[in-house]
């Protein structure tokens, strides 16, 4: 069962900011200090993603696209 | 702004023009395997990026991370696996790196790098994504009527299958070209399997205050006997959406994909589905998904606490009913009165008035929906 569950590996972070963490998360619903940390990484990783996107469509496929909307009376 | 595709990528993976023609002769000499309707419309799904950033059926990394993780070998949120099974007799002497003619009814659907055959135990796929092992839960049921391996990799669609409503399909290509040109930057995605009600209405206006754009997007093609047809929904929601909404705020497109009655798991599916769409925000239903009573009602709002980064903000909103003192549609959070004054609106008797041919009160449901249902012969689907 647990070789099958996600893999972990260890980051470094101060130990004034873990025992600040711990603080935070007594009595939520957060059960360590990794987990919340997990939690809070992937939001802002999400975030930082996001910024980096652009629509891959050349202007040919946008034609294309924008023929069938108006056939489709959707423009 | 439109939503950015799931894992930041809008897959496509069908193949045109002379690449199509390519793929279409090889496909004459290779190895073939035949597919049932669930598993080609998966293979339409993940071709047109509904699925991004999935680009094929899974590996055995990425379909045990979601079956245990709830997220991709890229760490990314996904919940349902989406896989592809095959007998061993069936696959003959295909082995790992060969390319693999996908069939559907014998013709052609797509061509399939095969990175990867694994053994998988449905029991506890069952366990982990339905929370049940009970045959009696239809999810859990089709799961069990699987084939015994699963063959993951990468696909190129050359053909489509046929669809009778192909005027109302959209592809997330489509939908984000689409909202970008109508200005909408805030979009909310509505999942839907039924005829429209006022509960129905009530919810989607009640989101769509806070945003551009309004995409209506039921889920087509597989139904089962008693459930309305495709073509009632749609001719439904064009009647609400004529004379209920003001131009240019809805979508209504129609999407063919499984529906897998994972509860909690499929909202967050769902979602997924729709960011790639292009929509920012998704309404959420109490029991979303849900089958029986294998889910909590709020389940499907919980599971959403679990993804910072799902990319797509839910939107909980609660069922409405009408108010006789209220005067007019509320929910619980807004109208304190009590169950005397209100009519709750059952889809079940909704089903039932319509198919005796009697018109619904319009505390229910629109005069002109329920004229659009009844201007079919037939608006159910026959056993
Ligand atoms: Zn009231």
């Amino acid at each position: 069962m647990d070789e099958r569950k996600g893999k972990y590996t260890t980051v470094s972070i101060p130990v004034t900011l873990y025992n600040r963490i711990k603080k935070l998360i007594e009595g939520t619903g957060f059960t360590s200090v990794s987990q919340y940390v997990t939690y809070v990484l992937r939001e802002i990783v999400a975030a930082h993603e996001e910024a980096r996107y652009e629509e891959p469509f050349t202007q040919e496929d946008k034609e294309r696209i924008l023929e069938r909307l108006r056939r489709l009376g959707y423009l | 702004m439109v939503s950015k595709p799931h894992g930041g990528r809008l897959v496509d993976r069908v193949a045109r023009g002379r690449r199509r023609e390519l793929l279409l002769d090889e496909a004459k000499e290779l190895p073939r395997l035949e597919v049932g309707f669930d598993r080609a419309v998966d293979l339409e799904d993940i071709a047109h990026g509904v699925y991004s950033p999935l680009e094929g059926f899974m590996v055995q990394e990425d379909y045990l991370h979601v079956l245990y993780d709830m997220r991709l070998s890229t760490d990314h949120p996904w919940t349902i696996p989406i896989v592809l099974d095959a007998d061993p007799e069936e696959l003959g002497d295909v082995r790992e790196g060969d390319d693999l003619a996908l069939t559907h009814r014998g013709r052609v659907l797509a061509v399939m790098r095969v990175e990867e055959i694994y053994g998988w135990d449905k029991r506890e796929y069952a366990r982990m994504v339905y929370k049940t092992t009970d045959p009696k839960h239809p999810g859990v049921a089709k799961i069990y009527g699987m084939k015994e391996l699963l063959v993951g990799g990468p696909i190129d669609l050359v053909d489509e299958l046929p669809n009778p409503l192909e005027r109302y399909t959209l592809w997330p290509a489509e939908t984000r070209v689409l909202f970008r040109e109508r200005g909408w930057r805030r979009i909310v995605g509505f999942q839907t399997r039924n005829v429209p009600h006022l509960g129905h209405e009530y919810v989607q206006k009640a989101a769509l205050t806070f945003v551009d754009g309004l995409f209506i997007n039921p889920l087509v093609g597989w139904k089962k006997p008693g459930d309305y047809r495709d073509e009632v929904i749609l001719a439904a929601y064009e009647a609400l959406v004529k004379h209920y909404y003001p131009r240019n705020v809805v979508v209504l497109a129609a999407l063919r994909m499984n529906m897998r009655y994972a509860g909690p798991r499929e909202a967050i599916h769902h979602a997924i589905v729709r960011k790639n769409f292009g929509c920012t925000h998704f309404i959420v239903g109490r029991d979303h998904a849900g089958v029986g009573d294998y889910y909590g009602p709020y389940e499907a709002w919980e599971i959403f606490q679990e993804f910072p980064d799902l990319g797509i903000t839910p939107l909980f909103i609660r069922e409405a009913f009408y108010c006789r003192k209220c005067g007019g549609m509320v929910n619980e959070k807004v109208c304190p009165h009590g169950d005397e004054h209100r009519v709750r609106i059952s889809g079940t008797k909704l089903r039932e008035m319509l198919r005796r041919g009697e018109k619904p009160p319009k505390t229910m449901m629109r005069p002109e929906v329920a004229e659009a249902v009844m201007s079919f012969d037939n608006p159910f689907v026959e056993a």
